[in-house]
């Protein structure tokens, strides 16, 4: 099929460049959980799992800025080796909450391009536009169920693909010939 | 008695769990992540959520007996609890919790009180439950046999 042949000639070229698409050869995404009730991290890692993802959950938002800053010295030594893929954070945590994580994800030039996903058990329409407004990608209320998991994913996975592509600018005249 | 018995008792069981409103439809969502790779999820969940509460009952039991009471400290103890059984499907007491919540927000030591005796109540009953349900499916499973949907 064109489509397929075309993305895997870009996998190709940027290989050659010195590029590396993506953390793993796989389509695996990798998240990362960050909610302070170990409860809920035991549910969503296996939410995440089941939806075919590599988790990495945290019980803080501190903890979630850590992560991601080793992660961009593993980077800077050319390791490419856990970059994730999506955040996704409880509202309500001691220390930091999610809405902070969220601001701090989205003032980070390294980080701001990663969704970030804002689950909390108080469906307050207030809270909700607040966090969309700062950047967030989507709102789950709590309970999380399969579903909202599968939906996230599903339009993740097309969305950051095309746009993943479009940041690498995609030279269509040269896909082409 | 026999496994086709052991079967029958434990969805007779289970549904009314349901029916009395100790547990809801996100138990339900639990059950469905399980599967014969990960085939003790529902009971691993289900632990970690009595170490959790029974943590947190006793900071609020705790918290209760102060000379100064922080309602602001309890309301976040009941709000992690009333979470957790939100996800798990514990239904009466994640809205036990509601109600303690109200009175923590009115400040009212009295309310505060009689929510904790009641929560306590609740939580003890569920967890009995859940732990002879829990027998019922390793009865199942030592006899041979798999536990039902």
């Amino acid at each position: 099929m064109a489509v397929n042949g075309a993305v895997t000639w870009l996998r190709r070229a940027e290989e050659i460049d010195g590029y590396d698409l993506s953390a793993s050869d796989s389509e695996e995404v990798h998240v990362l959980a960050v909610d302070d009730s170990l409860v809920d991290r035991k549910v969503i890692e296996r939410l995440l799992k089941i939806t075919s993802c590599k988790v990495t959950a945290v019980d803080s938002g501190r903890r979630a800025l850590q992560f991601l800053g080793l992660d961009e010295e593993k980077e800077a030594n050319g390791f490419d080796g856990l970059k994730v893929d999506l955040i996704i954070t409880d509202y309500c945590m001691p220390g930091m909450t999610g809405y902070e994580l969220l601001k701090k994800v989205k003032e980070s030039s390294a980080f701001r391009e990663i969704p970030v996903v804002i689950m909390s058990s108080e469906n307050v329409i207030a809270r909700i536009d607040r966090c969309l407004e700062e950047g967030a990608e989507d709102f789950i209320v709590k309970p999380v169920k399969l579903s909202d998991v599968k939906r996230i994913i599903d339009y993740m996975t097309t969305d950051f693909r095309e746009g993943e592509e479009r940041r690498r600018g995609i030279n269509k005249r040269k896909l082409r010939d | 008695m026999d496994l086709v018995q052991l079967q029958r008792q434990l969805v007779d069981y289970r549904t009314s769990l349901y029916h009395e409103g100790f547990l809801d439809e996100q138990f339900t969502q639990l059950q469905e992540l399980q599967d014969e790779n990960n085939p003790d999820f529902v009971v691993e969940v289900v632990s970690l959520y009595f170490e959790d509460s029974e943590r947190l009952l006793n900071e609020l039991s705790k918290a209760l007996e102060q000379q100064i009471i922080d309602f602001k400290r309890i309301d976040a103890h009941v709000h992690q609890l009333k979470g957790s059984s939100s996800s798990i499907g514990a239904q009466r007491v994640q809205k036990l919790c509601i109600v303690f919540r109200n009175y923590c927000e009115a400040q009212n030591v009295e309310g505060c009180l009689k929510c904790l005796q009641q929560v306590k109540h609740e939580y003890s009953i569920v967890k009995t439950k859940l732990e002879s349900m829990f027998q019922l499916e390793r009865q199942i499973l030592n006899a041979g046999g798999s536990v039902p949907v």
